[in-house]
């Protein structure tokens, strides 16, 4: 039985693992809500932004500097893929969508490996995440890393006041119920999907700059996280913004806790936990019937 | 994709494919420059050749995307090393066996949880099963499977005949092995491909809920196919521990899963030998790129651009376009005859396929007693009962939302009723689901129709006639889908019945829309039901069209119970014995057309704009 101490500082870890892949996952449920795809490339953003934050990191060391780069970096990269090719694959079969986004997933990961190489690149945190927190005496954490749950709340505060409180965000959750009714009230779907598939890349960029400085950069790093994300929408239900921010932060927390008493099993756990609930529960813990 | 292997056939090109594939694996070795190929590079292509065929069942006949095929092909493979290596089992070949049950063991478990839903759930559940594998296989087996090292020592298998022994130990003995296992592989695919499941998995790619309608039992036939592919993984996996004398931890990763399906896609899906050909030039492509200077650690980006390139325009693949270009060359030569000069509407003169039963003499066929549907807090339907005797055309009418169309679908048992009870000759079917009740013998043509569009009608109409034939789920993969007597000899009649000898041969997407209506009402007919249920037959049709279904209407009737859903109200007093108004999911009238014409109250409540044309 690992201590106490072990457990609490672990439980937070997960936290901050989890409010990560909880900003991921809503990007990617988004997307699939409003366009009715799986952004394969889910992961190779989530690495692009990793690679923003690094390069910017280095010149500026200015964490805000990261975060905008990481951000418009996927702007421009979401606005190119949905309009150069994506748009034309809306009246496709789900899996021709699901293919394509694939094959950009590799296209990315690929080009950042020919550019940077596969060898691991190092971020350090901002100065101002640099330092130790001590918690009561109980036990001693990185400062950055409890400032990463702070960031990305921030962003899924965001990303709900987006989402909840204005017309933009009515329509999605409008077009997440019923897309075909949205686009015959007269509004443009098409720059809709723009916007949605931009703000869920963005969503996923963001959380790459956050990770950066907490791990090795390396051009594969996003794939892990994208299947991650699948659990979380899996668990969450796939299409619910909350089924996404509480899905992320059980998986981070079991991720985490398991490390704790047993690390062979930690990955193994989220599995195990998805297959209950898949058996218990098909639509996820906040998916709704007739969604999808 | 290309389902067009159900319509290739012909004793004459019966065994050509297979042909063709064995001269290849024996002339290839010798046909190529020991520079150009080799034959590692051979094996490697055969072995995930023979991985992909069970991915083409699973993917490009079947319509299923996995993206977590690495399970089983490290499954296979890892229990496979694993009893040799620890000299559990001497035998290889028993081993390579005890591999191959356990991935399909592992399939029959990842399927049954996966196949709960369906697409892009389906997709993302098996790649999370996959991962799953991995990291098991990684940390809590690794004092079994080596963790990331993996087990190396494989050893070969040795055949004993008499005196001389065969061993399959390196170089060209291993391709041997492998080119025999591909070629066994192949031709038991083509076996199933020509099946009637076959048909039933080509339907389900199409249209799972007309194949479901049709009696064929969707899951059963879904977690079948997943597990044949599971079965397939395996045993590439294990062949590729033995090929390697080392079993690689690699087998489970995501990458494996991913290459099987871009080389699928680029060979082309729905063709079997599709991802051997993507394999090939995905295996070839890797080891010519990284030679290159320069763009040599750029092979990878360039597959991936190919592979978005082929995704985005040339969705059959490589392999597949060439596959259908050289059909199209076959198919225009001027040796295949026409069948049929133009048929000019419907044969008045042939007798309608008759009901495989029309049961002993009740004196009800079908009947429904207090259904009640609602969907969150609406009433679709409330408490509608009625009472068809056998050979009534019996109608159900009312305004648009009225709830006839879902009270159809509790009929058929495409929903199922919160409330009463649906009887079909006194047996009580309620909540069977549709595949049930359309092998009981209630069969529904839908408002919508709903065809396998890139099939023929012919095609259509055997995948109809199949599931009465055969039951729900029967695996006879060794009889071709046209070799059922009874069935070639219904469909027959029925395009004969139907007018259309002339199109019964042609996909039917390309069809005029009066040829696709009464395609679909022939796929109801196919399944030879006893009980009728017509969803607004005369929907979208000329008048003349009209007048051609209603008689048809009239003569299937001799025999047969029809509960028909229309707006044309000529049609349905002209039809119909008895006619049922619902006015907002309630029953609000019962009786004959003479009594529903003079029904105040739904004259009121429904006919009001319409009375001039109820009197005329």
């Amino acid at each position: 039985m690992p201590s106490t101490a072990t457990i609490l500082s672990q439980a937070f870890s997960g936290f901050a693992f989890g409010s990560l892949l909880a900003l991921m996952s809503s990007g990617l449920t988004i997307i699939f809500g409003t366009l009715g795809f799986i952004n394969f490339a889910h992961g190779a953003m989530f690495m692009l932004g990793a690679y923003a934050a690094f390069v910017v990191l280095v010149q500026t060391h200015s964490f805000i500097l990261a975060l905008l780069a990481g951000a418009s970096a996927l702007l421009v990269v979401a606005v190119v893929l949905e309009r150069g090719l994506l748009r034309f694959f809306y009246a496709r079969p789900p899996e021709d969508q699901l293919l394509v986004t694939f094959g950009l997933s590799v296209m990315l990961i690929e080009g950042v490996r020919f550019f940077f190489g596969s060898d691991s690149q190092r971020v350090s945190p901002p100065a101002w995440g640099d330092g130790i927190v001590n918690f009561f005496g109980i036990f001693y954490y990185p400062l950055y890393r409890v400032e990463v749950i702070g960031i990305a709340a921030a962003f899924l505060l965001a990303l709900y006041l987006l989402l909840y409180h204005t017309s933009l965000g009515l329509m999605v959750r409008a077009g997440i119920e019923d897309r075909l009714m949205v686009g015959l009230l007269g509004i443009d779907v098409h720059r809709m999907f723009l916007v949605v598939f931009a703000v869920g890349a963005m969503a996923a960029g963001i959380a790459g700059v956050i990770f950066a400085p907490l791990s090795a950069v390396i051009p594969d790093m996003g794939t892990p996280f994208l299947v991650q994300a699948f659990v979380v929408v899996v668990i969450g239900g796939l299409g619910s913004f909350g089924g996404a921010i509480v899905g992320g932060l059980v998986v981070g927390e079991l991720l985490s806790l398991t490390t704790a008493f047993n690390p062979a099993y930690s990955q193994a756990s989220i599995y195990a936990v998805m297959t209950l609930i898949l058996v218990m529960r098909p639509r996820g813990l906040f998916g709704v019937a007739g969604r999808i | 994709m290309s389902a067009s292997v159900l319509s290739w056939r012909g004793s004459r090109n019966r065994w050509l494919p297979e042909i063709i594939v064995a001269a290849l694996l024996m002339v290839l070795p010798f046909g190529f420059d020991a520079a150009f190929t080799s034959v590692d590079l051979l094996s490697r292509i055969l072995l995930w050749g023979l991985f992909g065929i069970g991915f083409d069942l699973l993917f490009g006949y079947s319509g299923l995307l996995s993206f977590g095929q690495a399970a089983f092909y490290g499954t296979g493979g890892f229990v496979t090393a694993y009893l040799l290596t620890s000299h559990i089992l001497g035998n290889v070949w028993l081993a390579m066996l005890v591999g191959t049950v356990a991935a399909t063991l592992f399939a029959l478990f990842v399927g049954y949880l996966a196949l709960r839903r369906v697409g892009l759930y389906f997709a993302m559940i098996t790649l999370a099963f996959s991962q799953l594998a991995y990291f098991v296989e990684n940390s809590p087996l690794a004092n079994w499977t080596g963790g990331e090292n993996g087990l190396p020592g494989v050893p070969y298998p040795v055949i004993h005949l008499g005196s001389l022994d065969f061993s399959f130990s390196s170089g060209w003995r291993t391709y041997e092995l492998i080119a025999v296992t591909f070629f066994l592989g192949y031709v038991l695919a083509r076996f199933i491909v020509r099946s009637p499941v076959g048909a039933v998995l080509v339907g389900i790619r199409q249209n799972p809920g007309r194949t479901a309608a049709l009696g064929h039992s969707v899951p059963g036939y879904k977690l079948a196919v997943f597990v044949l592919a599971g079965a397939y993984a395996g045993l590439a996996g294990a062949l590729l521990g033995i090929f390697q004398s080392y079993m690689p931890p690699d087998a489970f990763a995501l990458d494996t899963s991913a290459q099987l399906v871009l080389q699928s896609v680029i060979g082309g899906a729905g063709t079997l030998l599709g991802p051997t050909f993507g394999a090939a030039v995905w295996l070839f492509l890797r080891a010519e790129l990284q030679q290159i200077p320069g763009i040599g650690s750029l092979w990878m980006f360039i597959l991936g651009a190919i592979f978005v390139v082929l995704v985005t325009l040339l969705r059959k693949g490589l392999y597949g376009s060439l596959v259908s270009l050289w059909r199209q060359r076959v198919a225009t030569t001027p040796s295949r005859p026409r069948p049929h000069p133009r048929a000019t509407g419907l044969h008045p003169a042939a007798a309608p396929p008759t009901p495989r039963s029309v049961g002993a003499a009740v004196p009800v066929a079908l009947e429904a007693r207090g259904v009640s549907k609602s969907y969150g807090g609406i009433r679709a339907v409330s408490q509608v009962s009625l009472a068809v005797p056998p050979g009534e055309i019996y109608a159900v009418i009312g305004p648009n939302g009225a709830g006839k169309s879902t009270f159809l679908r509790l009929l058929s048992g495409e929903e199922i009723p919160n409330m009463g009870h649906i009887l079909l000759r006194g047996e009580d079917i309620t909540g069977r689901g549709v595949t049930a009740v359309n092998q009981a013998g209630i069969a529904k043509s839908y408002q919508i129709n709903q065809l396998f569009g890139d099939l023929t009608g012919r095609e259509n109409l055997r995948i109809a006639a199949l599931g009465r034939a055969r039951g729900a789920l029967r695996f006879d993969v060794f009889r071709a889908v046209d070799s059922i007597d009874a069935v070639e000899e219904s469909i027959a009649a029925l395009i004969d019945e139907l007018g259309l000898a002339e199109s019964a041969d042609l996909p039917v997407a390309t069809l005029p829309y009066g040829e696709k209506r009464r395609i679909e009402l022939g796929m109801a007919l196919a399944t030879l039901p006893s009980v009728l249920l017509l969803d607004e037959p005369l929907a979208g049709l000329s008048p003349g069209e009209r007048q051609e279904v209603i008689r048809l209407i009239r003569r299937l009737a001799d025999g047969r119970t029809i509960v028909l859903v229309e707006h044309d109200m000529d049609a349905v007093f002209a039809l119909a014995a008895r006619i049922m108004v619902m006015h907002e999911g309630r029953p609000l009238a019962e009786g004959t057309p003479a009594e529903i014409r003079r029904n105040a109250e739904v004259r009121r409540a429904y006919l009001g704009s319409m009375t001039a044309h109820v009197d005329s």
